[in-house]
């Protein structure tokens, strides 16, 4: 027989919890909106005023401090930001998948350990060292190899950007996998599938909308990270014409620039716009993956 | 709360603060348990001396401790204007309209002191044959709508650089040394050529030239380091070109000869005055020639 106040509390506990929880889960609704707000905010009196908007879509020109004219022109930046997570995911993902698909399927526990907790390691280093890896390792390693006259550019970012995402890639590609249950490989080899095929066939599909996450993330990481690009793109405002080309991007300008921007200035303002830009970029890609996964789930219940 | 603030008044007292000034922004070389703290933030180019005056005035003054940031004259000159610093390291002059912000937002109209000279160097790498370029290549070189771009439009056959291709290594914007460049090289009316590679310190400058055959860059005097050539310059093309030196600097033969600055928020009084007037002084001239740089001739005074 329980104490009468004890089960009181217990009746009181339940509720409780069921709060804190609750508010846990609202909570992180409330702080994207929160942040994208006070972003916004910064933002916005030059958005709506004296920022040419079709200027600041179409031109080539970034030139915030200019004695002349400050022009506002983030193609050239879209148009690095674009280009080096293009090249990093088209690296990396096949790289995280295949290495996710090694370890949760391939091979031994002894290997698949090791595996792990190397790959985890490199997801640990800071994005700095990565930066200093790409722009004092890499940089003359791609004059010698590649005869371009700069070895800071869309390659060295796109490389050391996949370095650094296919840790990610990996780790949640592979729970994706091993969340697949066994009955699915017991049934497929079963039926005579060899491992590949269990593979391909089966588990693919089955954790289908695990891997896009997997991917997307990825991406995220890509497109967020700075100091990494800052230092291996060159940060050279260009549109590129090859892969050899430096370029700089969005997230490096920021950074770059922020600290010597007057509070409340039009250049502050605009990194504001432009910080609020990216924020549009990852909300459009991770809408549309949600699009897509519904999409897949639709087909696959009709 | 009460002991920290005794502790505070105390240590005011101790190094003469509180009577030059009234209320805490205005003098912020601030106190701790471990004494006066002079922050001194800004210019990439003088970091190195900053460093080194730090580590020379500890000797000195072991009370008073000397912490140096980077980042940039305009990080320096912002932090002065938000009245976060004691002194801004500058290599370029503070705006009309900077110096206008500032005494509105501190009520102190920022005072300037020349503490040493540089002769910007520019740099090549060490197997360009390139010797020396005049003020009109490099603008030809660097600005908007400039005819060279191949190092054989330069008038050199540089063999380690396969594609021919300038690469131009500049400043980002927050640079001093940047604003002064662009201003000494183009003039008011004419803009840096986009796509240069924009590097974030005078040092990185000078090691990408090192590693990168097709690069020019330009950087302080005393960044030269094995592996790049400093380009001997001419005000006109054909003219006789002259190396960056103390001597061409102070004469004013070198067409890229600039003074570099302290800024502190109105006239210094107490920790802060103590350590210009050293950096002024023989000890901190000292300091400014033995990193490379030139020392502010003497007033004949």
């Amino acid at each position: 027989m329980r104490h009468p106040i004890t089960h009181r509390l217990a009746l009181l506990s339940e509720p409780l919890v069921e709060w804190t929880i609750r508010i846990c889960g609202w909570s992180a609704i409330f702080f994207v909106f929160a942040i994208f707000f006070f972003v916004f905010r910064e933002g916005a009196p030059v958005l709506f005023r004296d920022l040419d908007l079709k200027e600041f879509f179409t031109s080539l020109n970034w030139r915030p401090d200019s004695r002349i004219q400050a022009q506002y022109g983030v193609l050239a930046l879209l148009a690095g930001t674009a280009s080096v997570t293009a090249l990093a995911m088209a690296l990396s993902v096949p790289a995280g998948l295949g290495a996710a698909i090694f370890v949760s399927e391939f091979c031994g526990r002894p290997t698949r350990e090791t595996l792990k907790i190397v790959i985890e390691l490199l997801a640990a280093i800071p994005s700095v060292v990565w930066g200093f890896v790409g722009y004092m390792v890499l940089n003359p390693i791609l004059i010698w190899a590649t005869g371009a006259p700069i070895g800071i550019n869309i390659l060295n970012g796109g490389i050391i950007l996949a370095l650094m995402s296919v840790p990610i890639i990996m780790s949640v590609g592979e729970d994706a996998l091993k969340a697949v249950p066994d009955t699915y490989r017991e049934a497929a080899i079963a039926l005579g599938a060899n491992r590949w095929q269990v593979v391909y066939k089966v588990l693919l599909p089955a954790a289908k909308n695990g891997l896009l996450a997997a991917a997307l993330l990825g991406i995220g990481r890509a497109v967020g990270e700075t100091m990494a690009v800052l230092m291996a793109t060159g940060h050279s405002v260009q549109i590129p014409q090859s892969l050899l080309d430096p370029v700089r991007t969005l997230t490096a300008t920021i950074a770059a620039e922020l600290g010597e921007t007057v509070e409340g200035g039009a250049h502050y303002r605009v990194l504001f716009v432009i910080g609020s830009l990216l924020m549009l970029i990852s909300l459009v890609v991770n809408l549309s993956a949600d699009l897509i996964v519904k999409g897949i789930r639709g087909k696959q219940n009709a | 709360m009460k002991p920290f603030v005794a502790l505070v008044i105390a240590a005011g007292l101790f190094s003469g603060v509180i009577g030059c000034s009234g209320a805490g922004p205005n003098e912020s070389a601030s106190t701790g348990t471990s004494g006066v703290v002079i922050r001194i933030t800004g210019s990439d180019t003088m970091v190195n001396l900053d460093q080194a005056w730090a580590e020379n005035y500890k000797k000195a003054r072991p009370d008073v401790s000397v912490q140096i940031a980077g980042g940039g004259s305009g990080v320096g000159i912002a932090g002065l204007i938000d009245g976060i610093l004691d002194i801004a390291a500058s290599s370029r002059d503070m705006a009309p309209d900077e110096i206008e912000r500032a005494t509105k937002r501190t009520g102190a109209e920022p005072k300037g002191f020349t503490v040493g000279l540089d002769a910007l160097a520019v740099y090549v790498h060490q197997d360009n044959p390139l010797e020396a370029v005049s003020m009109e290549d490099l603008a030809e070189i660097y600005g908007d709508g400039g005819h060279i771009v191949r190092w054989s439009q330069a008038g050199v056959k540089n063999a380690a650089c396969a594609s021919d291709e300038i690469i131009r290594v500049s400043r980002q914007n927050n640079s001093g040394t940047y604003v002064y460049f662009r201003e000494a090289v183009l003039g008011t009316r004419r803009e840096l050529k986009l796509g240069s590679i924009d590097q974030s310190g005078s040092k990185d400058v000078v090691a990408l030239v090192s590693r990168t055959p097709c690069a020019i860059g330009y950087s302080g005097m005393a960044y030269a380091i094995p592996g790049v050539k400093t380009l001997r310059m001419s005000k006109k093309k054909g003219e006789a070109g002259v190396a960056p030196t103390a001597e061409s600097a102070l004469d004013g033969s070198y067409p890229l000869a600039r003074p570099l600055y302290l800024y502190t928020r109105g006239n210094p009084t107490g920790p802060v005055k103590e350590f210009i007037d050293w950096a002024l002084g023989e000890d901190g001239q000292r300091v400014v020639r033995d990193i490379g740089y030139v020392p502010v001739p003497k007033r004949s005074e």
